[in-house]
C-alpha cells in the first residue's frame, strides 16, 4: 500500500506578494514581503467582523453621547468633543458622557480578552473569570476597603486589584499538581468563588447601614457616575496589559491542543499558562476596579465573538471588540430603557449577550 | 542530516526516569541510529512511554543525560529542539472548527516569528508534508469530521511539517483499526526508507513491531531487556521472560521477519501434535 496518495499538486508557488494562491492549504490571506523577511498571514473574516465590531461599537457610542436627559446633535457633540460647539455641552459631553463611554469600551475589552484567554486555558467555554472566582475574590478586596479600611476611589480600585490576583494565586496554587489542568482549575474556582461570596455576605452583614449600601451599590457592577480618574488608570493599565496578551496568542492557540503538542512544537507550556493566567487576571481586575464585578461578559463575548469569525487562531480581538460592544449597548440599555431609574449594566449585558448566546446556540444545535 | 560523526543523533545514557517519588526506570542506555526505524516494546507499565517522553525532554530524567546532536537536550531552547525533534504524543486536542490545512500548519510554530508567519518554505513544508500522508485534499475539511485513520495522518502531516529529521511517536496505531494500522505503518516504514528520517515509536504489538523495526528496543520493568535488530535479539526465550508467553518464532511469511506465535497450551485438541516444517510453514501463511 502505498502512503502518497493522489493529492494533485495543487500548490502554486504564490508569487512576491500577497494573494491566496488557488492551491494554498491554509485558510486565510498571506502578505509577504518580495525578499520574504516579512510575512503575515491574516484571516480576512475575522478582519471584516472586528472591523464590523468596531462600526457598530463607534455608532452606538455616538448614540449614547448625543442622547440622554440633555439631547445634543452630532454635529455639536463632535465639535465639542474637539474643544468648540455650544457651551454647556462641554461639562455633558467631555466630562460626563465620554469618560463613561470609554469606560465601558475599555472594561468591554478587558473582559472579553480576558474570558477569551480563560476559555483557552480551561479548555472549556465555562471557564470564565467569574465562574472560577476571581471577580468575587476582586469584589472581597473591594469590600475589605470599603467595610473594614475605609478607604476612598483609589483604595477600592486597590483592593478590588490585590483581591483577583490574590484569588488566582491561592486557585493557581490548589490546582497545581504537575502543571494546572483546565478541568480542576474549574472546579476549584467554583469552591473558592462559593467560598469567597459568602464571606463576601458576612462582611455585609456585619457593616453599618450606610457602607452596606455603598458595598452593595458596588457589587451590583454599574458604569454610573464613571469620569476621568476611573478612566486613565483603567487605560494604562491596558495599554501594558492588551499587548501582552496579543503577544501571547499564537502561543495559546498552540496549548489548546494539549501540553505534550504544544511542547513538541516548541511551546514551554507552563510558562505560558503562568504568563496567561497572570495577563487575563490582571484584565479581570483593572476591570473589575473601574466597574465593579459585570457579570456574563467574559463569558459570552469570545462564545459570540468565535461564531462570528468562524476562525481556530486565538480570538483574542475578536473577543474584545465584542466585550466592548456588549458593554457600551448594555449600559446604553440600561440607561434609557427604564429612564429615569438607571439600571447596572451588569443586568443589561447579562440580558443582551445571554438572549443572544441562548438563540446561536439551540440554533447551532438543532442544525446537527 | 547527521551531525554527530557518530552516527547517532539522539541518545540517552544511564537515564532514571521517575514520577513525583515513584522511579518507573533506572540505568537505561539507549542509542537511536540515525535512520534507523526504531521500535521501542514491552508489556504494559514497562516505561516504554516513559523513555520515550525523557528522550523528547517531555520529561527531565532524575539522573543521566539525553543528548541530541551531542549536546544534552536541556541545554536547548524549547524552539531549538522543536526544530531538531518532532514528536507526536499519545493524544493530541484538535481545536474545534480548525481545517485539518490550519492544523499541520501548526507544525511549522518553531520555524516562524511574530514577523515570520508564513514564508514560502513554511507553505513548501506543509504541501509535501500533506502529500506524503494523502491529506492534502483534506485540506479544507475540518478535523472533526474525518475518521480515526485520516484524523492519525493529519497529525502525523504536522509533525512532518515541522521538518525534522528526527520523529517520535507515541503509540500511533493506537485507537484504529488493524488496517489502518497497518496504514499508518506503512506510511512511517516510507518516511524511513524514501526520506531517511530517523523514526522511534512506541507500540504494543510485538509482530508489528517486528515486521517494521530496524532497532528493536525491549524493555521490562523499567530496564532495556534487549535491543537490536529484531531478527538478531528475538527469541522464545526473550519474549517468555519479557512478556510471560510460551511462544515458537517463526519467520513472517511475507517479509521474514521474526513472527511471534503463542504456544498452544498441551490440552487443546486442536494443537498440531507433531509439527513439521511444511505445516508450520502453512500455518503461518493463513495467519498472515
Amino acid at each position: 500500500m502505498s502512503a502518497v496518495r493522489g493529492g494533485p499538486p495543487a500548490h502554486k508557488s504564490a508569487g512576491p506578494h500577497k494573494s491566496a494562491g488557488p492551491g494554498r492549504p491554509v485558510t486565510g490571506r498571506v502578505l509577504r514581503t518580495p525578499a520574504g523577511a516579512v510575512s503575515l498571514r491574516f484571516h480576512f473574516r475575522s478582519l471584516a467582523a472586528g472591523a464590523l465590531l468596531a462600526a457598530v461599537t463607534a455608532v452606538v457610542g455616538v448614540v449614547s453621547l448625543t442622547t440622554g436627559s440633555y439631547q445634543a446633535s452630532v454635529p455639536d457633540v463632535i465639535a465639542t468633543l474637539f474643544g468648540g460647539g455650544p457651551a454647556g455641552l462641554d461639562f455633558i459631553v467631555n466630562e460626563l458622557r465620554l469618560p463613561r463611554l470609554l469606560v465601558a469600551v475599555m472594561v468591554g475589552v478587558a473582559l472579553g480578552m480576558s474570558g477569551a484567554m480563560f476559555q483557552s486555558i480551561s479548555r472549556n467555554p465555562l471557564g470564565s473569570p467569574d465562574v472560577i472566582g476571581f471577580t468575587t475574590g476582586s469584589a472581597t478586596g473591594a469590600l475589605i476597603v470599603i467595610l473594614l479600611l475605609g478607604g476612598g476611589l483609589q483604595g477600592v480600585a486597590a483592593g478590588a486589584v490585590v483581591g483577583g490576583l490574590a484569588t488566582a494565586a491561592v486557585v493557581y496554587g490548589l490546582a497545581f499538581r504537575r502543571g494546572v489542568q483546565g478541568f480542576r482549575l474549574i472546579l476549584i474556582g467554583i469552591g473558592t468563588t462559593a467560598m469567597l461570596a459568602s464571606f463576601n455576605a458576612y462582611l455585609l452583614t456585619r457593616a453599618a447601614l450606610a457602607d452596606a449600601h455603598t458595598a452593595q451599590l458596588w457589587l451590583t457592577g454599574s458604569l454610573n457616575g464613571r469620569r476621568w480618574e476611573h478612566a486613565l488608570p483603567l487605560a494604562l493599565a491596558l495599554l501594558v496589559l492588551v499587548p501582552a496578551a496579543l503577544a501571547l496568542g499564537r502561543r495559546m492557540s498552540l496549548l489548546e491542543m494539549g501540553d505534550e503538542t504544544a511542547r513538541a512544537r516548541g511551546v514551554p507550556a507552563e510558562p505560558t499558562r503562568l504568563a496567561l493566567l497572570v495577563t487575563s487576571v490582571g484584565l479581570t481586575a483593572v476591570a473589575t476596579a473601574a466597574a465593579g464585578p459585570i457579570a456574563f461578559v467574559a463569558l459570552a463575548a469570545p462564545q459570540l465573538a468565535r461564531r462570528l469569525t468562524r476562525s481556530a487562531g486565538s480570538g483574542l480581538l475578536p473577543a474584545a471588540l465584542m466585550g466592548a460592544l456588549l458593554l457600551v449597548v448594555g449600559d446604553l440599555a440600561a440607561q434609557r430603557v427604564l429612564a429615569p431609574t438607571q439600571l447596572p449594566v451588569g443586568v443589561a449585558t447579562a440580558a443582551l449577550g445571554g438572549v443572544y448566546l441562548a438563540w446561536l446556540l439551540s440554533r447551532e444545535w438543532r442544525n446537527r | 542530516m547527521s551531525d554527530s560523526a557518530h552516527g547517532v543523533r539522539l541518545q540517552g545514557e544511564g537515564l532514571t526516569l521517575a514520577y513525583d517519588e515513584r522511579v518507573v526506570a533506572s540505568a537505561l542506555d539507549v542509542r537511536i541510529p540515525d535512520g534507523s526505524f526504531t521500535v521501542i516494546v514491552g508489556p504494559n507499565a514497562c516505561g516504554k512511554s516513559t523513555l520515550l517522553k525523557a528522550l523528547s525532554r517531555m520529561i527531565k530524567p532524575r539522573a543521566g543525560t539525553v543528548r541530541l546532536d551531542s549536546a544534552p537536550i536541556s541545554s536547548y531552547s524549547a524552539k531549538e529542539v522543536a526544530r531538531r525533534l518532532g514528536l507526536l504524543p499519545q493524544t493530541s486536542t484538535a481545536p474545534g472548527g480548525i481545517t485539518v490545512g490550519d492544523l499541520v500548519a501548526r507544525g511549522r510554530y518553531p520555524h516562524q516569528r511574530m514577523l515570520r508567519q508564513w514564508s514560502a518554505e513554511d507553505e513548501r513544508a506543509v504541501v509535501e508534508a500533506m502529500e506524503m500522508t494523502g491529506v492534502l485534499e483534506l485540506a479544507d475539511r475540518f478535523v472533526e469530521e474525518l475518521s480515526g485513520g485520516q484524523r492519525q495522518r493529519v497529525w502525523l502531516a504536522m509533525v512532518l511539517a515541522q521538518r525534522t529529521g528526527v520523529l517520535l511517536l507515541d503509540e500511533p496505531t493506537t485507537f484504529l483499526d488493524l488496517a489502518h494500522q497497518v496504514e499508518v505503518l506503512d506510511l512511517c516504514w516510507d518516511l524511513h526508507r524514501g526520506q531517511g528520517h530517523t523514526l522511534v515509536l512506541v507500540l504494543h504489538d510485538l509482530n508489528q513491531a517486528c515486521r517494521y523495526a530496524t532497532h528493536l528496543i525491549v524493555m521490562k520493568d523499567g530496564r532495556i531487556a534487549a535491543q537490536g535488530d529484531p531478527s538478531k535479539i528475538i527469541t522464545a526465550e526473550l519474549v517468555e521472560e519479557v512478556f510471560g508467553l510460551a511462544c515458537r518464532i517463526i519467520p513472517d511469511p511475507e517479509v521474514g521477519t521474526p513472527l511471534v506465535v503463542p504456544l498452544a497450551r498441551p490440552d487443546d485438541p486442536r494443537r498440531l501434535d507433531a509439527p513439521s516444517s511444511g505445516l508450520l510453514a502453512a500455518d503461518g501463511a493463513r495467519r498472515g
